[in-house]
């Protein structure tokens, strides 16, 4: 039941690198605890049954409480199987440490991310575009995602790429993630951040080397700019947005954002471009 | 500075027709009972018998009511949540979202707070001192107290339904939210000053308990005498003592943040968010323990009497039991693998997390080695009882699950997270309390409960159960998070609209507990308790009669083992038999301390809250005027005469007698 489950779009139905292999550990302690659990339940029922009082065929044992041989394997069994699932920890969280890059060949893209009242933004500092709500990958391409929050804590998750992380302000989080297949995916903040949090969701497209280029210099050729006004307006409350694009970003933003030295809003974010004025980029 | 701080008419939603009906129909109710119990002349029987009284067996009742009540409103939040997302594929739902948000965090707060607590607290109060052979507990009026500081926090959560508003932070406020930038209307204050005050009740209750386990048993009662259930008590009761300062100081320090400008946990002025998150949570893992070790407890009596046999491997699970109390406090990090802690960290508090299944584990075969063997009779506890060994031994596998880091990566925050601890604290603290309610509500009030409204409610909640919580936990999979005030993923939706099916089946299993209840008192004469011991019980709080009388025991009974009544039929002790030497007993008085001052701490709350600064002062002077004058009492206590002691144990002697000569005539002992 729980396979049928993952058949299609959750985090049982991998399209990266990091979710093959954290699935495979999720399906792989439940398959170790099913080695104690299944017995477990099975000799539950069975002896809630067959010693009911109304069975006389049952034994009754008034006075057995101990047996040394049963202690042994009471703390025994379930200590061999967690000593198992121990090791299965301690090599996972390793190997899966969110922080820890991923060996492939070829160069690894950036992008900072940014959790916004409710939005996300995603910075592509080496190509100096930006965009909201929609992340854009190359396929088989490592990723080094940045992550940190202009507003409250949130958590950056693409359940099918695998790597749930907290973006807090203040501070920055890593996570490094693999797509394998191109596609249309979807990613969400699954940190609640207040009443426009069930609308925090984004767009995941894995496209080819060429297409991302190619997506790149679309984004360029795009209206918006992310300047301090552009940031102004960004930072404004605003729910359920589209997504849309930045031709261009300030320098450094997300290291400021970090830091608190971007520009506070003010009363520029009025005149200057603002989330309700662009959104003629989406798509 | 205005009379009424930042109260005003604009506290009250006038526009939000739901919790302006809902409340005034609340209030509408409460008025009316009210109205009837001084008209019906009611009023001093309550005020003298109940509301003063320190008796621990009054006060335990008087919690569990409050558990019930709570559950309720609780349960009335989950069914909110349950169809309003049914609603909300593609859509608004009915709920906005600052209405949702205020949804899932009372229903959070007041199911852990003053529903899942109270019922636990409850029946620790009523049957520790019966089963420790002692007249009450340690503190009676600290006891009184607590009950009422409680009462006090459940006061102000629930008055933030009608005046402001109550906090959309979650059941755990997660600052920078919860801060005054984010949150500046009065919900994480109401929040606040309802757990500050409860908490200290709480903690309260966990010093009078580690101190009547400790130095007030029976004579002849070691601790290795001790039933499973006081020591899981025990174990609960310590890291109660242990984990509620943590909550209450990370709580002041919130406070402070909101009210004083401070900045522990806001993002500039050099505090850390992360601090918060760490303090809770090392208050939150054990506290979820405090929960469960006393549903443990329960399960342990419950499954040994209903087996006919004493508790297997005794010691192991005391052992087991001590083992939780430790590790419970060392794996308080699980709760956020994903803030990037990294490898070696998450992988130590995984593996911690995982031993406490080790422990689990021991508890569950030694519940299973104890039915081996064993006459099982279904009376409904024991329904309760198998129900849990089923439900919990899966809620712990997908427990353990979560403990693995890198699965958590997948998991967390999901609306499997939401399955998960739904089905540890339903299948093990809930479960726990129906079992504990029916095993021994006929102690309490000498009759028994319907045993076939009580099957039906049993069924019901086990349907429910499931049907709500498997497809949340499949949903959860497909990467649904929890709190989600609408969603546009269709594949979420039929998960959705089944588990909204199961919550209907809840509210069914819920009707059949009401007239469990009504059908129990209409038949209570047929279902009386004749003997003090209905269900052939092994501990001592079936050796006195049921109800017990005020002071417990007649003659303290002197234990001689392990299963001290058991032991004592067993051996067919002569002072059971016969009539121990009367002497006159001496009670704490029933005082109106708890009372008052958790009357003066909601006007403590309520006025911080609003700022009504002079309003807060005079609750606290009020509240502390309180204590010294008990303390100045004269008389703290009352005699009760050797002649009415021996009157009472007499009828109940008489009584006993009757019922054996009756069921010994057609040879027949149930």
């Amino acid at each position: 039941m729980v396979l049928l489950a993952g058949c299609s779009g959750g985090v049982l139905d991998p399209k990266g690198q990091i979710a093959v292999q954290e699935s495979e550990i999720l399906l792989n302690s439940v398959g170790t605890m099913l080695i104690i659990v299944a017995p477990t339940l099975l000799a539950t029922l069975a002896f809630a049954w067959w010693f009911r009082a109304s069975n006389r065929k049952a034994r009754y044992l008034p006075d057995w409480v101990f047996s040394g041989r049963l202690e042994l394997i009471n703390w025994g069994y379930p200590l061999l199987i967690i000593l198992f699932l121990g090791g299965l920890i301690w090599m996972g969280s390793h190997r899966l440490d969110p922080f820890r890059p991923i060996a492939a060949a070829g160069k690894q893209l950036e992008v900072q991310v940014v959790s916004l009242d409710w939005k996300w933004l995603f910075i592509y500092p080496e190509q100096s575009v930006a965009s909201v709500n929609e992340l854009v990958l190359p396929v088989e391409t490592p990723v080094h995602f940045s992550i940190t929050s202009a507003t409250v804590m949130n958590s950056f998750f693409v359940p099918q790429l695998g790597g749930m992380i907290a973006a807090m302000p203040g501070m920055i989080t890593q996570l490094h993630l693999k797509a394998d297949h191109m596609g249309d995916l979807w990613g969400l903040s699954t940190q609640f951040s207040g009443d426009g949090f069930a609308g925090m969701h984004f767009d995941v497209r894995v496209k080819s080397n060429e297409d991302f280029e190619r997506w790149v210099e679309y984004a360029r050729k795009s209206a918006c700019d992310l300047d301090h006004a552009g940031y102004a307006a960004l930072l404004r409350e605003s729910q359920n947005v589209r997504p849309f694009v930045y031709r261009s970003v300030i320098p450094a933003l997300f290291v400021k954002i970090v830091t608190g030295k971007v520009s506070p809003p003010n009363a520029t974010a009025e005149q200057g471009s603002s989330v309700v004025a662009c959104p003629e980029t989406a798509q | 500075m205005k009379f009424l701080g930042n109260l005003s008419w604009d506290a009250i939603p006038w526009n939000s027709p739901l919790p302006l009906i809902a409340g005034g129909g609340v209030i509408a109710i409460c008025i009316a009972i009210a109205a009837w119990i001084v008209l019906a002349g009611h009023l001093p029987y309550l005020w003298k018998e109940w509301i003063t009284s320190v008796d621990h067996k009054r006060i335990g009742v008087m919690y569990i009511l409050l558990g019930l009540v709570m559950t309720l409103r609780g349960f009335a939040d989950a069914i909110l949540m349950r169809t309003h997302q049914a609603y909300a594929y593609r859509a608004d739902g009915y709920l906005p979202p600052e209405h949702f948000d205020q949804i899932f965090t009372s229903h959070g707060t007041i199911m852990i707070f003053f529903g899942a607590m109270p019922l636990m607290i409850g029946l620790m109060n009523f049957v520790i001192p019966l089963q420790l052979g002692v007249r009450d507990v340690a503190f009676p009026t600290w006891n009184s107290t607590s009950l009422w500081l409680t009462a006090a926090g459940a006061l102000l959560v629930n008055i933030s339904l009608v005046v402001g508003v109550f906090s959309r932070a979650g059941w755990l406020p997660y600052p920078p939210l919860s801060e005054l930038e984010f949150s500046p209307d009065v919900g994480v204050d109401y929040y606040l000053w309802a757990l500050l005050i409860s908490g200290v009740g709480t903690l309260v209750t966990g010093i009078n308990f580690v101190t009547t386990i400790l130095k007030m048993r029976a004579p002849g009662m070691g601790y290795l005498r001790m039933s499973m259930y006081c020591w899981t008590a025990l174990a609960s009761n310590l890291l109660i003592v242990a984990a509620f300062p943590i909550l209450t100081a990370t709580l002041v320090m919130l406070t402070l943040d909101r009210y004083l400008g401070f900045h522990f946990f806001t993002a500039a002025g050099g505090g850390n968010m992360m601090m918060f998150i760490n303090l809770i949570w090392a208050w939150g893992h054990p506290e979820v323990y405090i929960l469960v070790l006393p549903a443990f407890g329960i399960f342990s009596e419950i499954i040994s009497t209903f087996s006919n046999k004493p508790l297997f491997g005794y010691r192991s699970m005391v052992i087991a039991t001590l083992g939780i109390c430790i590790i419970s406090f060392l794996v308080w990090l699980h709760h956020f693998f994903t803030m990037g802690a990294g490898g070696t960290v998450n992988a130590a508090f995984g593996i911690a997390t995982s031993v406490i299944a080790v422990v689990t584990g021991v508890k569950v075969f030694n519940w299973l080695f104890t039915m081996y063997g064993g006459r099982i009779h279904y009376k409904t506890p024991m329904l309760w009882a198998l129900g849990f060994l089923v439900t919990f031994v899966i809620g712990g596998m997908t427990g353990v699950l979560l403990a693995v880091p890198p699965a958590d990566f997948l998991l967390h925050n999901s609306l499997f997270l939401v399955a998960h601890f739904h089905n540890t604290i339903i299948g093990g603290v809930v479960f726990g309390a129906f079992a504990g309610i029916a095993y021994w509500f006929p102690k309490a009030f000498g009759f028994r409960l319907h045993e076939g409204w009580g099957v039906a409610a049993f069924w019901f909640t086990i349907a429910a159960f499931y049907a709500v919580f498997i497809p949340l936990y499949m949903v959860g999979l497909l990467g649904m998070p929890r709190r989600m005030q609408h969603y546009d993923m269709e594949m979420w939706r039929p998960f959705i609209l089944a588990a909204m099916v199961g919550i209907f089946l809840f509210g069914v299993a819920l009707i059949c507990q009401v007239i469990q209840l009504v059908v129990s008192i209409r038949q209570r004469e047929r279902l009386r308790d004749e003997t003090g011991d209905p269900w052939s019980g092994r501990s001592l709080e079936w050796a006195t009669p049921s109800p017990p009388p005020i002071f417990n025991f007649a003659v303290q009974p002197t234990v001689y083992g392990e299963e001290p009544y058991w032991e004592l039929k067993r051996r067919a002790i002569a002072s059971q038999q016969n009539e121990g030497r009367y002497e006159a007993i001496k009670l704490p008085r029933n005082n109106a301390t708890g009372f008052v001052t958790g009357f003066f701490a909601s006007v403590i709350g309520f006025a911080m809250v609003w700022k009504i600064w002079w309003l807060a002062i005079l609750g606290l002077v009020a509240a502390y005027a309180v204590f010294v004058w008990y303390a100045w009492r004269d008389i703290p206590e009352e005699k009760i005469s050797a002649e009415e002691v021996a009157r009472i144990d007499r009828a109940h002697r008489k009584s006993r007698a009757e019922w054996l000569a009756r069921h010994s005539e057609k040879g027949n002992m149930a």
